[in-house]
Parts: C-alpha cells; sequence; structure tokens
C-alpha cells in the first residue's frame, strides 16, 4: 500500500509546480486574461514540448500513457496557480472522450494535434435550459446528404473562443430527456454555419456560446455509434471530475497556506491575529477540509485502477460533492480571516475562490453529485 | 498509488476473521451488550482471557513483553477487522495506557510484578488523571503525595474515572512538588485500589448508568516502590503515552459498521408506509456522514501506509480523532432521530416493552453517553489547539 505519486509523476509535478512558481505570477496571470485569446499561446506551445499535452494519451498516438493519477498530478499544480489556459477542456474533457472513442480513423487525425499543440478542443454540451442534465439535449443532428446536419445552441462552452474543435452533443433520435439517442460529433469551429459568441467568466477563463445553424457533418465526425453518446461520457466522465478535483485540491491547499501566513504577519490589538483561539480553530477546521478532500481523490485514484466500477462512481460523486462542500468553507473562511483585504480585486484570495465556484458548477454541483451518489448507494 | 494488501496479509486477515467468528459467539455478545442483568466485567475478562490464550490481547507490546511481534500492517488490519465485526476493544487502561509506561518508564521489578497480571486480566487498571480543578488543563491537579520514607501519603479527589468500581489498580498523577512550571513536580504512582483510605463514589451519567466515578484519597499510604521512574517527571511520562496509539483512533472500522446497521435499521422503520431509508431527506443527512467517513477512511490509510513504510505521520494524523468523534456522535445522532418518539423508553421498564422498537434505548444510551467522546482524551477544543500551534504553527 502507498500513496506516493511514482517517479515519473513526481517529475511532471514538479516541472508544472516550477512553471507555476517562477513564470505565472499573479501580474503574468491578469495579462494574459485581459489579452484578445484570454489565453498564452505561448505558455500552450510550451506545455506540448515539455510533454503536458501528452500526458493521459496512449503512446500510439503519440502521448504519455498516463492515467488519471497523471492527470490529477498536473492538476493539482495547475490549480495552484489558477493557470487559465485550457489544459482541463482541451486535455482532459475533449481529450478524453477522443481517448475513449471508438472511431479509430478520427483518434488517430486528432489526438496527435492535442499533443503537439496545435489542436484546442472543448465538449459543447451546456444548453440553455440543462443545467447539470447531459441527457437534456435539445439540439439536433437529422440525417441530411453527407452525413448529419447539425441545429441547435450551446452554453458556457468552456474556452469556446479559442477552441478549433468542439464535440458536440446532439440529438439523433428520441424525445429531450431521453439517455438514449444523443450523438457525440466531432464539428470544425471554422465549419459553414457555426457562430461563435466569446465571453469571460469570473475565473478569468473565457466560455462561449456556440451556435450550430443546419451544419452538416459527415457521418465520420461521429465519435461511437450514433445514439450512443451519453455511454462515452459516462466512461469519461470519473476522469474528468477526479481532474477537475485535483485542480480544485490545489486552489484549496494554496488558500489555506495563504491564510496561515497572512495571519502570522496581520498584526491587530498589538498582536499577530494568528494568537487568536477563534481564528486558530477556524483554521483548524479549513486544514482538516482539505486533507479529506485529499483523502477522497486519493480514494478515487486507488479504486479507478481497481475495477469496481459502482464504487468508483459512488466515491466520484462524494469527491465532486466533497469539493463543493469544503471548496465552499474554505473559500469562504480566507476572505472571512483576511478580512478587507481579502475583499479586494487586487489580491489573489478572491480570484482562487472564483475558480472555485466555477469548478463547483462545471458537470454538476455539490447537491446534483450527492443526489446521484444517494441514488447509488440506497435506492438500489 | 495502491492499496492492495500481500497474499500474507490477505491469509492472516483470513486467519483473524476466523478466529473472531468462532471465539466472538453470542454469549459474548451478549453479556457485552450492557443491558440490565448482565456482567460487563465478567464478559469482557472472559472474552479477554480468550484473546490471552490466543496470544493476540497485546498486539502494541514489544514481543519481550508478550507482544505479538505483528508487523504494523498486521496490527491494522486485526484493528480493523475487530471494528467490523463489532468486537469491543480491550479495556484500555491496562493494556494501552499504563503496560507501556511501565515497560518504557519502569524498573525491573515493576515489570515483573504488574505486566504479566496485565496480559492475563488479572488485574483491572483505572486511570487517575483528571480532578475537579484540571480537565483539559491537566497540569494544574493538585492531589499531592509526600515523601515519608518507606510510602508517599497521597491526599485529593481524582474524578470522571472510568471503570474504578472494578479496579484493582489505578496508575495516578499525582504532585509531589510545586515546580516554576504547574508542569513540573508531577509524578506517576501505582495505587492498590484495596489500600485504607481510598472511597469511591459512584457518578450516574446521562445515559442513566454507572461507568464513571470520583475517587477520593485521604491519607493514602503508597509504597514508593511503586513509584514510576523519577520523581517530579511523571509529566513527561504521561505525555509519551499519548504519543503512544496513533492508528486507530478513528475508529473508522467501528464507524463503518454503526453506519451499515444504521442503513439496515433505515429500511426496517417507515413513515407514512415509506422506508425511511427512501426518504430523501434523510438521504441527505445520511450520506453527509458516509461521506465524510469514506474520506475519513483514507486518511487512515494515509496515516498508516507512512508509518508502515517507516515513517513518522504527517499532518493529517492529528485530525483522526476529531473527524473519527464527529462521525461516531454523528452516526449516533441519527440513530436516535430514527427512534423516534419510541426512543424515550426506558431499558427494561415497563415503557420498552409497551414500545417496541427495542434499538431504540440503546440508540438514545449511545447517544447520551457518546457526547463523551469530544470530551475525553483531550476534548476536540484541546486538539484544535495542538494542531494549531503543531502543524499550522499558529
Amino acid at each position: 500500500m502507498n500513496f506516493d505519486f511514482s517517479e515519473e509523476q513526481t517529475m511532471i509535478k514538479d516541472s508544472v509546480s516550477r512553471f507555476v512558481r517562477e513564470e505565472y505570477d499573479f501580474d503574468t496571470r491578469r495579462k494574459i486574461i485581459n489579452s484578445d485569446d484570454g489565453m498564452s499561446r505561448e505558455f500552450w506551445s510550451m506545455f506540448a514540448e515539455l510533454g503536458w499535452l501528452s500526458v493521459p494519451f496512449a503512446e500510439e498516438y503519440g502521448g504519455f500513457g498516463g492515467a488519471v493519477e497523471d492527470i490529477a498530478a498536473v492538476m493539482e499544480e495547475m490549480g495552484k496557480g489558477i493557470v487559465v489556459e485550457p489544459y482541463a477542456s482541451t486535455v482532459v474533457v475533449f481529450g478524453g472522450l477522443l481517448s475513449a472513442a471508438t472511431n479509430e480513423a478520427l483518434k488517430s487525425e486528432v489526438i496527435p494535434t492535442i499533443i503537439d499543440g496545435s489542436c484546442m478542443g472543448s465538449l459543447a454540451s451546456v444548453e440553455a435550459q440543462s443545467r447539470y442534465e447531459m441527457t437534456d439535449v435539445s439540439t439536433t443532428a437529422t440525417v441530411c446528404d453527407g452525413g448529419y446536419s447539425i441545429s441547435g445552441e450551446k452554453t458556457v462552452v468552456a474556452n469556446g473562443g479559442t477552441s478549433n474543435k468542439f464535440v458536440v452533443t446532439a440529438r439523433t433520435s428520441g424525445g429531450q430527456f431521453e439517455r438514449d439517442g444523443i450523438s457525440l460529433f466531432l464539428v470544425d469551429a471554422s465549419a459553414p454555419g457555426v457562430v461563435v459568441k466569446s465571453y469571460k467568466m469570473m475565473d478569468g477563463q473565457s466560455a462561449a456560446t456556440v451556435t450550430f445553424k443546419a451544419v452538416v457533418v459527415a457521418e465520420s465526425q461521429l465519435l461511437n455509434p450514433a445514439g450512443e453518446g451519453i455511454n462515452l461520457i459516462d466512461q469519461v466522465m470519473p476522469e474528468i471530475l477526479m481532474g477537475l478535483s485535483a485542480e480544485a485540491l490545489g486552489i484549496m491547499a494554496t488558500l489555506n497556506t495563504l491564510t496561515v501566513e497572512y495571519t502570522k504577519v496581520r498584526q491587530q490589538f498589538d498582536t499577530p491575529i494568528s494568537s487568536f483561539q477563534a481564528l486558530q480553530h477556524r483554521m483548524v477546521d479549513t486544514f482538516m477540509a482539505c486533507e479529506q478532500t485529499k483523502s477522497m481523490l486519493y480514494r478515487g485514484l486507488c479504486q479507478a485502477g481497481e475495477g469496481d466500477r459502482d464504487e468508483l462512481l459512488k466515491t466520484v460523486h462524494a469527491l465532486k460533492s466533497t469539493v463543493a462542500r469544503n471548496g465552499r468553507l474554505i473559500g469562504e473562511e480566507a476572505i472571512q480571516i483576511h478580512g478587507g483585504i481579502g475583499m479586494t480585486d487586487e489580491l489573489n484570495i478572491g480570484h482562487l475562490v472564483k475558480r472555485l465556484m466555477m469548478i463547483n458548477v462545471t458537470f454538476g454541483d455539490g447537491d446534483y453529485h450527492q443526489k446521484k451518489f444517494n441514488q447509488l448507494a440506497y435506492s438500489a | 498509488m495502491d492499496i492492495k494488501f500481500s497474499a500474507e496479509d490477505i491469509a492472516f486477515r483470513d486467519e483473524v476473521r476466523e478466529f473472531f467468528t468462532a471465539e466472538f459467539d453470542g454469549t459474548v455478545a451478549e453479556q457485552l451488550n450492557g443491558r440490565q442483568g448482565t456482567d460487563y466485567k465478567a464478559g469482557m475478562i472472559a472474552w479477554q482471557k480468550k484473546l490471552h490464550a490466543k496470544g493476540w490481547i497485546a498486539p502494541g507490546w514489544p514481543t519481550e513483553y508478550g507482544g505479538t511481534g505483528w508487523s504494523a500492517t498486521q496490527k491494522f488490519i486485526y484493528e480493523t477487522e475487530r471494528g467490523l465485526a463489532g468486537i469491543p476493544d480491550v479495556v484500555p487502561f491496562g493494556l494501552k495506557m499504563v503496560a507501556p509506561v511501565i515497560y518504557t518508564f519502569g524498573n525491573e521489578e515493576q515489570k515483573a510484578k504488574f505486566l504479566p497480571r496485565i496480559l492475563s486480566s488479572e488485574d483491572w487498571w483505572c486511570q487517575g488523571y483528571s480532578e475537579p480543578g484540571a480537565g483539559s488543563d491537566l497540569a494544574a491537579l493538585n492531589t499531592t503525595a509526600e515523601y515519608a520514607g518507606d510510602n508517599y501519603i497521597v491526599n485529593g479527589r481524582k474524578i470522571w474515572t472510568t471503570f474504578a468500581q472494578y479496579a484493582d489498580w489505578i496508575f495516578c498523577l499525582v504532585r509531589t512538588s510545586k515546580g516554576m512550571r504547574k508542569q513540573q513536580g508531577i509524578s506517576f504512582l501505582l495505587i492498590d485500589m484495596n489500600t485504607p483510605g481510598i472511597t469511591i463514589k459512584p457518578i450516574v451519567t446521562i445515559d442513566g448508568k454507572h461507568s464513571l466515578n470520583e475517587v477520593l484519597f485521604e491519607d493514602v499510604a503508597v509504597p514508593t516502590a511503586n513509584l514510576i521512574g523519577e520523581q517530579d517527571k511523571g509529566w513527561t511520562y504521561a505525555k509519551a503515552l499519548l504519543a503512544h496509539e496513533r492508528t486507530g483512533m478513528a475508529e473508522v472500522a467501528d464507524s463503518t459498521r454503526s453506519l451499515n446497521a444504521l442503513k439496515e435499521r433505515a429500511s426496517a422503520e417507515v413513515n407514512g408506509g415509506q422506508a425511511m431509508i427512501n426518504d430523501p431527506v434523510f438521504q441527505m443527512r445520511l450520506s453527509d456522514i458516509e461521506m465524510e467517513l469514506m474520506a475519513l477512511e483514507y486518511t487512515d490509510l494515509r496515516v498508516f501506509a507512512s508509518m508502515a513504510a517507516g515513517g513518522v505521520p504527517g499532518p493529517e494524523s492529528s485530525l483522526l480523532k476529531i473527524k473519527g468523534t464527529e462521525i461516531t456522535q454523528a452516526i449516533q445522532e441519527l440513530q436516535l432521530q430514527l427512534a423516534a418518539s419510541y426512543g424515550g423508553a426506558l431499558p427494561d421498564d415497563l415503557s420498552a416493552q409497551e414500545l417496541g422498537h427495542d434499538f431504540a434505548f440503546e440508540a438514545r444510551g449511545r447517544y447520551m453517553y457518546g457526547r463523551a467522546a469530544t470530551i475525553y482524551g483531550g476534548s476536540n477544543e484541546v486538539q484544535r489547539n495542538v494542531i494549531a500551534k503543531a502543524v499550522l504553527g499558529l
């Protein structure tokens, strides 16, 4: 039994950590957010050169052949710097779906371009009414000459503005809420009929509303058999949730460290405020919340390699719910304990908190996942 | 990262399971359930004698004194299986508290005199630490021991002494001198409970039971041969003892078993014809606890893994007591909630016969006595002070 990262994982973790510490300070990040793309293409190329973009992909496509543990190692460090480059949306989500896809031709065409940094991608699944329900899909794909014609509107598409390609959930059969009949298409952002409207989100990352107006897509762009898209998403979702949770863990640990350090230097009533028991106990609670989150993540990482799918699903639902709950506690306490300065946009605390808030509402919030957990654990 | 046990460890686990299944039978379990008419002391001693006969009574001890020589992994497995099987831990005062002090700081005569009788459960021990004026602030104790030739003369009051009514011996922290700091001048004394001048006053707790006591000392003569180590150095020995047991504090296996029992009960208890476990609000309360326990299980494993690898437990170990007891209490709260108004019944009284739901008064009793878990062994507030200082450097 051990809970250590392997030598290779530690190496990549260290290299991301070094990048965050030495090259991704708060001012650099702010400049990137305010640039046209809202991300740094220079850094993205560097990620490719350093091999970070290859982490989860199989060696046959030129990947590193890593597992979810490797993703977690990278994401935790990215979280510490609240890196806005679209690692999660491109590598973990978009890349994860392609890795799991059954369409071999598509995989060998696209995955190498993710790895070399030339293709950024994103999952376009959320609709104006769908909230967290991946099966609520009103976007349609109807059979036409040349394949399928996709019509509909997707919203909060992560990094939609810089994405070269989208994986789009579209209904090829069935009613709006049915699980069956949803298909996954790879759609080029420059395809005729695709309109991308990009905007900034509170966490500094960008998102977009993407409209599809009778966009014609060849059948060869289906990731897996038509109508079975949800199966593919379900298959990849545990990895996605663990990746995002690892990012959240990095943020939580950073918030706690910054808060503890601040109380040691902030003087009030002629003494550092770290000497006040009222604050000490709150910081102990946030420390425990962070450790418990880490344990839940490790539970998921260990179970991912074990093969008991039901247990893994219970754990990832519990994990995402824990991240929501503990993330909120840690974020709110960090602001409270910092006091007035914690309210300012100038300090990084609020920005760390806002990324945690966005992670919470990505692919289901705490209550959503707790309900899923309850169904698995108690309603069987 | 993996949580695999070796084939040898799995074989060991199976051996432990078999032993527990065969030996912890209905009779033993019945004796230990604490209902009226059962004899807890006799039941506990009978069970501990079985463990002694098997050679498993003191896994934590060095082999030269009667320990099992188990690896850290085996000890972990043993504790886990014990908890999952619903078997109470051994009475800790002799085996887990005073014995480590005796074999670490005691002299050869003391080791020869006390350790074998602790192993065989011939002596029942209790702990004389807390006093009316010294609870969380233990070093404020002022039970005195005056040096008088061959004896110390002990005067004072100890309180919250669990099972003093059963005990043959008590280990005490007493004040032998006034030092610069209150931690100085404290000595560690072993006292025969049959010595003249000792009076035990029962304290009935809010669960209606008697396990706690006040122990009064009036001019009690204790042979100087019963002093552990050096006079005035007792605080050092007591502190070393506190650090003795690190894992197992979280009681993950015990809580897992309680939670499973809770779920079973929630399937049987109904409201409006619907099983409570299907009630969406109850499910949220249940999963609040279950998720926290799932995380704690891995926190416990992380601590264990670092110790098994020969390292020292990291900062995560400090939260085991706090989280462990919070979860234990949360489970007790939900059990009591399930008991509804039936939980108001008094055991072995007309109300219990009339109301049925015979788990209900046990749930109430466990809830009431369970409040103590966050008070004893260093209250959870004191634990937070410790983490604040030692881990966060505040």
